[in-house]
């Protein structure tokens, strides 16, 4: 059962189209990523989905409920981390979770709550002695104290270093693992690979392919890449004619992109087995998800300086 | 609902705890400038009236210090949350945001009388200033009214302001400048121009003053409530009027222009 439903979302801001019609689902206990660059539409899609923006057409559903009425019922299932930090700095650490713990119904343990995101040390800490990751952490807290279904985080880990990044990774990861359900934005696929089990690509208001990373992988395309180390200036004069066609030269490597890498592999290892090459940096790859997003993302810019 | 909106006042009344600044200017400046006017003015009789001047200036002070806290500090803490992104961040709860706003006009409202209660604690105890019990009631209702009005009126300043800074600059020189028009620092005894006068009736901050210090007037007659009074008689109607026609308007443009979210 999807507990969060988009269909043909649209969204003008005046004369800029932020969302283009996109639809997605995300299912129950699901991890679903939006990933794209800046601008691309994550937070207005995430926006419209917490009822804070009105959508301009098409249909939206979040545990079944329309967010643009905004009914308490919604706000009673949904917990949500802003791309901007929202806290009072005057505040403890405590105080902002117990605070927050009297909105809901069925409020969780505060201290159950700030184990679970590693802040319990700090529970008498202020807010505003707090470092950036450890108010993400906090934010975090914020998101689960109402034990809601759904859980909204645009970009959770944004300006973060790399280990307060994996801090929160491993957070998020026991959250899903706690059977919530949850739609995260992010500009880092590497952040998305170890999250989500599905995500879309967002490029200028449109999906540009969705999916679980491997299917992605097949989608987005190119085919996996035959790689040789051989050294000198260009292909040497003697290499196949059969594999030329296909064959790529830079810097002393050889670069051979092929559906099917078998045969490909086995003449350029025969070839180089007789004239002597070294074989040692040999290898045969997909392109990571990363450089595909990144080739994705760069293309459609290319295309729009034109 | 009702236990909601009394943690979230309490919550509101803690932040106002842990800003000193707001400390000083809601609840030491008015009393300090109490003592500061009194030693320099003396504590004489004035003449004609029967009181001294920490008895007239007591209660104005008393009244100032309360609008320091019912309008310039809701202003600057409610857009200061908006900046922040507290105040959005808080509509994706089930928190109803009535409740919300509710709270913060309750806690600046039990701010402003304290602030009012530590200047009139500053006049009884070092000059002597007394009390009217038969006016008093006129005079509390009257700034009860007066602190509703400015938290409507200090809502509006935060839905005009884009930024806490702007608020901020606007709830000051608003009300320091109304507040020496309006005679609630020093009264220059019929040396005011007329039409600063005329002027300092048509904004709320000169009936509250008077409606609240002329409760402490001794040669004053009647107990307050009355429409309209003469030169001798104490009448809290017509102030009470004017002000809740401002905070029928601060409300109206609040509600109208408010947003939640940083601009």
């Amino acid at each position: 059962m999807s507990l969060i439903v988009v269909r043909n979302l649209r969204k003008s801001y005046g004369a800029l189209v932020a969302l283009d019609g996109i639809s997605f689902d995300v299912e129950r206990g699901e991890t679903f990523a939006l990933i794209g660059p800046d601008g691309a539409g994550k937070t207005t899609t995430l926006e419209i989905l917490e009822g804070y923006r009105k959508r301009d057409a098409g249909d939206v559903l979040v545990g079944g409920l329309d967010p643009g009425l905004r009914s308490p019922r919604l706000y009673r299932g949904i917990g949500i981390v802003l791309q901007e930090t929202a806290l009072e700095p005057e505040l403890t650490v405590k105080e902002t979770v117990r605070g927050f713990s009297r909105y809901y119904p069925q409020a969780l343990s505060v201290d159950r709550v700030l184990d679970f995101v590693a802040l319990r040390r700090l529970e008498r800490q202020r807010v505003a002695a707090l470092s950036v990751g450890q108010k993400r952490r906090l934010e975090i807290a914020l998101a689960v104290i109402g034990d809601p279904e759904v859980l909204l985080l645009d970009e959770p880990t944004a300006g973060l270093d790399p280990e307060a990044r994996r801090n929160l990774w491993r957070v998020i990861a026991a959250l899903n693992g706690e059977g919530k359900t949850i739609l995260l934005s992010s500009s880092d696929m590497a952040e998305v690979e170890a999250l989500a089990g599905r995500l879309a690509i967002l490029l200028d208001g449109r999906i540009l392919a969705s999916g679980r990373p491997h299917e992605l992988q097949r989608a987005l395309g190119p085919e996996p890449t035959v790689e040789l180390h051989l050294g000198g200036e260009a292909l040497p004069r003697l290499f196949p004619q059969t594999l030329r066609a296909i064959a790529r030269f830079e810097r002393g490597w050889v670069r051979l992109e092929c559906r099917d890498p078998g045969p490909v592999a086995y003449e350029l290892l025969l070839w180089a087995v007789r004239n002597q090459y070294d074989l040692s940096s040999l290898t045969i790859a997909r392109p990571s998800l990363e450089a595909l997003y990144l080739k994705a993302t760069r293309r459609d810019e290319q295309e729009a300086a034109c | 609902m009702l236990t909601l909106l009394f943690f979230e006042t309490v919550h509101q009344l803690k932040l106002f705890a842990r800003r000193p600044a707001a400390i000083f200017f809601v609840m030491v400046m008015p009393a300090l400038l109490l003592v500061i006017f009194t030693e320099i003015f003396g504590n004489e009789e004035i003449a004609g009236q029967g009181i001294t001047t920490a008895q007239l200036h007591t209660p104005t002070l008393a009244v100032f210090g309360a609008v320091m806290a019912a309008y310039t500090y809701l202003a600057i803490a409610t857009a200061t949350a908006r900046d922040l992104g507290v105040l959005k961040r808080l509509r994706a709860t089930p928190l109803p945001p009535l409740t919300d706003i509710a709270a913060r006009i309750a806690a600046a409202g039990l701010i402003a009388i304290a602030a009012a209660a530590v200047v009139m604690a500053c006049g009884m105890l070092l000059y002597s200033v007394l009390l009217q019990p038969e006016k008093l009631p006129a005079a509390i209702l009257s700034l009860i009214v007066g602190i509703l009005c400015f938290a409507a009126l200090g809502m509006a300043v935060a839905a005009l302001c884009r930024t806490a800074e702007a608020a901020q600059a606007l709830a000051n020189a608003t009300i320091l400048a109304v507040a020496f028009i309006s005679d609630v620092f020093v009264r220059p005894q019929g040396r005011i121009p007329p039409w600063i006068d005329r002027m300092a009736d048509v904004f709320p901050l000169k009936h509250l003053s008077l409606a609240f210090s002329d409760g402490f007037k001794p040669l004053l007659n009647g107990n307050g409530f009355a429409f309209a009074g003469d030169e001798a008689t104490y009448a809290v109607g017509q102030p009470l009027l004017v002000m809740v026609l401002w905070g029928l308007g601060g409300a109206v443009v609040a509600y109208a222009l408010f947003r939640w979210g940083r601009q």
